[in-house]
């Protein structure tokens, strides 16, 4: 232990490197879980999901607390959305081929996969839209509306960034720019659709079919 | 007992195989783009040593002069110094908002300030303490000094990381304007609800309130996800998970409890400003809603705030204790796992907040015994730490003493925790000076004390230049002193009844004596800071100069000049031992071969932290910053119409379609 050793920040005082390992010949990017990206992609599902699950939690709080459900107001249409499901689920047939053909660098699939997924997120958008029309009640109604409007509204905005997301990506792959590491972005982004596929499902049942049963 | 300093056969460097995965990057069966042989042409590190490899290294990864380069910096060091300065400013600010309640309180009857100044004083001090500067320091200092500790150039995602840097200033920035224009949040740092609702808070007080939450636990997430992925996925060649320093653990399991917490606060704001903004009905009883409904998010948050705050600071005490202790840490695998029991259990707590709103009795002995429960890896990590300086040789230097003052401050603060947890004591001292002193023990000495240690420790590697010794052993007798002078008699003047949140009270209570000497106490603590402060702006003109490692210390920030070069060190190091400079005393093992003109640094694997992949990361870039302005328009905004969420996103948009967009300088174009 030295006090301040009136040297400069010079890297003289570091001590001299021995090599043990050369990394020239590792690869420049790679796919899944080997890249960092698809570690972020998770780190925001989790965090997302998390605001899924606690206001999934206030939905079955404020049930519990009203004890009738739903408050003045029949149940939810089940048209639109059910289409919207089915869709939706359908679409993940498109994303695993999106997923496998830019692991397989073959530029000419992927561009009609990721052009097919933003075909489907904007025709789900469309949906949605119409799913709103069929609530029979208003956010500002009660706290029955305001917490249903509040989840299909916070799924809604999932389908926004990843359909934004996703049709940046589809010009990107039409530009000079589509090779290399933006392949493994097509996976990433694939890896969310799931995520948005996956956090659908449960709030579907809850809004749609819950107050049925309840 | 000096096993660890010396080399050891086990530090010997492993074959290649256990370092590197040797994959290749392109899935089985196709000939990838990833795996083409580099660029002949390009200069890479075998190639060149020396103050040659330095500079040329410094000029790949170092920030452009000029605004537009100050703006555009990706630097997790320049990022960081900023945190961490924007949070001791806040800091400032908060201790500022105290004194001036404390000298309201000096004396019954006072009439320097009014109720409704008084209000806004408290709602601004336990707002900037808790989200301006208590979560943002611990994830400051992660910034600035995790990518270092685990041996690499850049944290994950740096552009992500610029753009929560300045949704963080912008909404703290906000909060401190509106409150300068007479529209500061006067509901508390938890705005309860039916008090902050619509019908009992017009105007927008409020809504800067939840409007600010919206700002800083953005940013939190952001920062949280960055670092979770820069210690996964960018440690050092050879950093298994039981060679990870134990501040970084600690800044790690306080990201997971970032991840998990800040959504439930968010959610909470965000109900928040609907009712108000837009006529919704979550907490309203009239319409179905329910106000308790709001405590519970808030605190599911809450508690779990208490350990974003702590967790930080434990993993300060453990650098600090190892290195002044001159030896290992006692017990590593129980420090970890006590770190991570810590953060789950402090997901269990939410309710013991909540005990006095009518629960019941089971669901209060349920959340009473799991508060008892968390003291038990508290306590674990005392005694490791403990032990540590009992085996070692332990250097009384500044930053030592402050942690031996949180020793001190934060188990009385555990123990009147421990009183608080029953649900009887509980009822009684609800809302008074009792719960005020206890978390004042608890956070000040359980973060604050040691940050002032982490400052005195780190400030050489920040500024390369030393702090007065002398200065900082006056500074932590005033700090020990003078906290406990102010707080301590709070313990009292609670038991006498004396309620939080009063703007005054009258002589017959007999609660004059105890508050003077709080009102002496804060004033001479906030005197320490003062002190503190000139010995920081001292120290960085004329301090002495510190060379890269004046403590001796055994972590790989240590092994980077002081202060760090852009490209932190000129060769990703190699790791062997959980204290890599103690083992490695003649020569750095380190690995070579990455480009010497693009920015690239090693990926490696999870757990076993083989390298796998050289990687680029991004350039500097203005789009962050102009993201975070839009988002600052559109949150801004929206306090005053939800039409803002219209007209403001397409900025917005852009901004980060600008931000993600390939630029043609970067490699991977080329």
């Amino acid at each position: 232990m030295t006090d301040a050793s009136g040297q400069s920040r010079g890297q003289a005082e570091l001590p001299p490197h021995r090599i043990v390992l050369n990394a020239r010949s590792m690869p420049a990017y790679a796919y899944g879980h080997r890249s960092p990206i698809w570690w972020g992609t998770i780190g925001f599902a989790a965090a997302e999901g998390m605001g899924f699950v606690l206001a999934i939690g206030a939905y079955f709080y404020l049930v519990f607390i009203n004890g009738n459900w739903p408050l003045s107001a029949p149940p939810p249409d089940l048209f639109w959305s059910s289409l919207f499901t089915i869709v939706m689920f359908a679409s993940a047939w498109p994303n695993a081929l999106a997923k496998r053909n830019s692991e397989r660098e073959d530029l000419g699939r992927s561009r009609r996969d990721l052009a097919i997924m933003s075909l489907v997120g904007i025709v789900l958008l469309g949906i949605r839209i119409m799913e709103f029309n069929g609530l029979h009640v208003r956010w500002d109604q009660n706290a029955y509306g305001s917490i249903l409007w509040i989840l299909l509204g916070l799924h809604t905005l999932h389908l926004l960034t990843d359909l934004g997301d996703t049709v940046v990506l589809t010009i990107l792959l039409f530009t000079r720019h589509g090779h290399g590491k933006r392949f493994s972005d097509v996976g990433d982004n694939a890896f969310y659709w799931y995520f948005v596929i996956a956090s659908w499902m449960p709030i579907y049942l809850i809004i749609y079919w819950f107050p049925r049963w309840w | 007992m000096t096993k660890a300093i010396t080399p050891h056969e086990l530090d010997a460097v492993p074959e290649v195989t256990r370092l590197a995965t040797g994959e290749r990057g392109g899935v089985p069966g196709v000939k990838s783009e990833a795996d083409r042989p580099a660029d002949p042409h390009e200069l890479r590190d075998d190639q060149v040593d020396g103050p040659e490899l330095t500079a040329r290294l410094a000029r790949t990864w170092g920030t452009e002069k000029g605004l537009i380069g100050v703006l555009s910096t990706v630097d997790h060091k320049v990022i960081g110094r900023r945190y961490i300065i924007t949070a001791i400013i806040f800091l400032f600010l908060g201790g500022l908002s105290a004194v001036v309640m404390r000298l309201q309180l000096a004396q019954p009857e006072n009439s320097l300030v009014g109720p409704d100044l008084y209000n806004q004083l408290f709602t601004m001090h336990g707002t900037t303490m808790m989200f301006l500067f208590g979560v943002p320091i611990g994830e400051a200092f992660a910034v600035y000094l995790v990518p270092l500790m685990v041996g690499t150039r850049n944290i994950a995602f740096p552009r992500l990381n610029a753009f929560s840097y300045y949704v963080y200033l912008f909404g703290g920035f906000m909060i401190w304007v509106a409150f300068m224009l007479n529209i500061g949040p006067d509901v508390g740092w938890f705005a309860y609800v039916p008090l902050s609702g619509p019908e009992f808070s017009p105007g927008k007080r409020a809504d800067v309130w939840a409007q600010m939450i919206t700002f800083t636990e953005v940013s939190g997430i952001a920062v949280a996800i960055s670092i979770v992925v820069t210690v996964f996925k960018l440690r050092a060649p050879g950093m298994t998970l039981d060679r990870i320093p134990l501040f970084v653990w600690a800044e790690l399991i306080n990201s997971f409890v970032i991840i998990f917490a800040l959504p439930a606060v968010v959610t909470a704001s965000a109900f928040l400003l609907m009712d108000r903004l837009v006529g919704t009905h979550i907490f309203n009883p009239a319409e179905g809603g329910d106000a308790l409904l709001y405590q519970h998010l808030f605190w599911f948050f809450g508690h779990p705030e208490v350990y974003i705050i702590f967790l930080p600071a434990t993993g300060w005490v453990s650098a600090i204790v190892v290195t002044f202790a001159r030896r290992q840490a006692f017990g590593y695998i129980a420090l970890v796992l006590s770190l991570i029991a810590t953060g789950f259990l402090s997901f269990g707590l939410w309710v013991h907040h909540m005990f006095t709103t009518g629960l019941p009795q089971l669901g209060a002995s349920f959340f009473t015994a799991s508060s008892m429960l968390i003291a038990i890896p508290n306590g674990i990590q005392i005694f490791c730490w403990i032990a540590t300086l009992w085996d070692g040789r332990p250097v009384f230097r500044t930053p030592l003493l402050f942690v031996i003052g949180f020793f001190f401050i934060f188990v009385a603060g555990g123990l009147s925790g421990i009183m608080l947890a029953s649900v009887p004591l509980d009822s009684q001292v609800h809302d008074t000076f009792f719960v005020v002193a206890h978390f004042h023990y608890v956070l000040i000495g359980g973060n604050v004390f040691p940050l002032i240690g982490a400052i005195y420790y780190w400030f050489p590697k920040f500024t390369g230049r030393m702090m007065s010794e002398r200065l900082g052993k006056w500074h932590f007798g005033l700090a020990f002193i003078s906290f406990n002078v102010a707080f301590f008699p709070m313990h009292i003047t609670g038991l006498m009844g004396m309620p939080r949140r009063v703007y005054t009270y009258l002589p017959e209570m007999g609660w004059a004596n105890l508050n003077l000497i709080s009102t002496i106490g804060a004033l001479v603590f906030f005197g320490s800071f003062v002190l503190f402060l000139y010995n920081i702006l001292s120290s960085a003109r004329r301090g002495p100069l510190a060379g890269p490692n004046p403590w001796n210390a055994g972590t790989l920030e240590w092994a980077s000049a002081s202060p760090p070069m852009p490209q932190n060190f000129d060769r990703i190091p190699v790791v062997t031992n959980r204290e890599p400079l103690w083992a490695h005393r003649e020569a750095l093992p380190v690995v070579a071969g990455l480009s010497v003109e693009n920015r690239e640094q090693i990926v490696s694997t999870v757990t076993a932290g083989r390298a796998d992949l050289r990687e680029t990361t991004p350039e500097p870039s203005i789009w962050p910053f102009l993201a975070a302005v839009a988002t600052t328009i559109l949150f801004i905004g929206s306090m005053f119409t939800p039409w803002a969420f219209v007209w403001g996103t397409p900025p917005l948009a852009l901004a980060l379609i600008g931000w993600f967009w390939p630029k043609p300088s970067t490699e991977d174009e080329r």
